[in-house]
């Protein structure tokens, strides 16, 4: 494996439509919820112990070579939210095909077979770093990371927070994104003796909640 | 019932069989100490049962389990006389209360117990799981409440979990309360709301015509879920608004 892979994966510049998603934010700043740093704070460390560490989880077990049906299907059933399946969907789709350019291998390639709507992204995230030759740990950091920087950098844009103050949320939450990944490869581990119901659920009603507002909106600047 | 120093172990059991005649009979109803199931009126062909709460519980480290299973053909309709409350106990360490539910094909069930009220110092982990045959019916609601009128809640944790025909179509954890993972009554999770709660419908036309997504009022939404299912979940700020929605769309269902 090359060391650099993972940062050319985590980049936020390559190319999967991440940046079109806000993970919720859009919707917490209509409802002002997030005003300013201490919220966006707030609201990142909710969303890296649900949707964080369930992303975290499924990625790593897609790395340790779990059956990407049975991560999908498990992915669906963490997420109640029709809305938030198709985005999740939509952004595996994205990012399948960046991946399938740049690390291109016959297992990418049936994963696109098998999912011609697209995949759950935290599945093909773990097997897009599986191509990249990275471990189910640099899977999980990747999703776990992607699950508060998409609201911290859709809040500058949304609040004309300053950006320092976004990073330096990003920052302030580094510790415990690294409990989160571990936490999450733990329990993608199990999954090849107790099957994927050993994944983690942890969820967070008002995100399933506003994400189904969110999405009936005529005019929003966000995705989801 | 067991009672090993301050800890209560105890198991309820519930069969509901179809009585060839077009009701419900109940062939096991079984429960001991703080778990109590009574058979009430019946209603045309479903059999009602209560749950009365004959001690206080569960306590910090006692195990209370619940097996529900309904068999074919027949409808079993399920309610508690009270809310159930988690207080914290003499014992040291969680409390556990786990709810297994087995709804054959072509069976029936409501599951419609009241709240489960957290109260402050108390720690449990309630587990839910429905198991349903491919033509099965259900209606299940769980509603937790953070802490009686203005105290602070316990620690928390409940996990919903339906599966319809060997596939999970559900997959819910809750954490709340002090010493759960952070956030949790930050913007993206309660936001301060003390009530929380979720109802899901299974039927077998749902697979083909599933309910459309809406939402009910700013913190409640009907979604269909990836199978025969849909769901309803709500953040309140108390029981009553809670549970004044969820019937809402209960009532709607009939």
């Amino acid at each position: 494996m090359t060391r650099a892979a993972l940062l050319v994966l985590a980049d936020g510049r390559f190319p999967a439509g991440g940046h079109a998603h806000s993970g919720g934010a859009e919707a917490a700043v209509k409802a002002g919820r997030i005003t300013d740093p201490a919220s966006l704070e707030e609201f990142c460390r909710g969303r890296l112990h649900t949707a964080g560490l369930v992303a975290g989880a499924l990625a790593a077990a897609a790395v340790l070579g779990a059956d990407p049906r049975e991560l999908d299907a498990a992915a669906d059933a963490r997420t109640p939210s029709p809305a938030l399946r198709a985005a999740a969907r939509r952004l595996g789709r994205q990012l399948l095909r960046a991946a399938r350019t740049t690390w291109p291998c016959a297992e990418l390639d049936a994963l696109a077979r098998e999912f011609p709507k697209g995949a759950h992204q935290p599945v093909v995230l773990g097997l897009a770093a599986r191509a990249a030759g990275l471990t189910p740990q640099d899977a999980a950091h990747c999703a776990v990371y992607e699950s508060v920087s998409g609201p911290a950098t859709a809040t500058v844009r949304l609040l004309s927070l300053d950006p320092f103050d976004a990073t330096r949320v990003l920052a302030r939450l580094a510790p415990e994104l690294d409990r989160v990944a571990d936490a999450a490869v733990e329990a993608a581990r199990s999954v090849a003796a107790e099957g994927v119901d050993a994944l983690p659920a942890v969820s967070a009603p008002l995100l399933e909640v506003m994400a189904q507002a969110h999405a009936a909106w005529p005019v929003r600047l966000f995705a989801s | 019932m067991t009672v090993t120093g301050v800890r209560v172990r105890a198991r309820a059991r519930i069969v509901a069989r179809a009585d060839g005649r077009g009701g419900t009979a109940l062939p096991v109803l079984d429960g001991e100490g703080p778990l109590a199931p009574r058979r009430t009126r019946s209603a045309g062909t479903w059999a009602k049962v209560v749950l009365v709460g004959a001690m206080s519980g569960p306590l910090g480290g006692d195990r209370f389990t619940l097996d529900a299973r309904v068999e074919e053909g027949a409808r079993l309709h399920v309610g508690s006389a009270a809310a159930t409350l988690a207080l914290p106990g003499q014992a040291k360490g969680e409390a556990r209360y786990d709810v297994r539910l087995d709804v054959a094909d072509g069976a029936e069930l409501r599951w419609l117990p009241e709240q489960l009220i957290s109260a402050d110092g108390s720690d449990l982990y309630v587990t839910t799981r429905a198991e349903l045959g491919a033509g099965a019916r259900l209606v299940l609601r769980e509603e937790q409440v953070l802490g009686r009128t203005g105290e602070q809640p316990g620690r928390l944790t409940s996990r919903l979990t339906v599966r319809v025909a060997g596939r999970t179509v559900l997959d819910q954890e809750l954490s709340c309360g002090p010493g759960a993972p952070g956030g949790w009554d930050g913007p993206a999770v309660l936001a301060g709301h003390r009530a929380v709660g979720q109802m899901v419908v299974v039927r077998p036309e749902f697979a083909t015509d599933p309910p459309a997504a809406r939402m009910l009022g700013e913190y409640a939404a009907l979604v269909p879920l990836a199978g025969p299912a849909a769901l309803v979940s709500a953040v309140a700020p108390d029981a009553l608004s809670l549970r004044r929605t969820l019937d809402d769309v209960l009532t709607g269902l009939d």
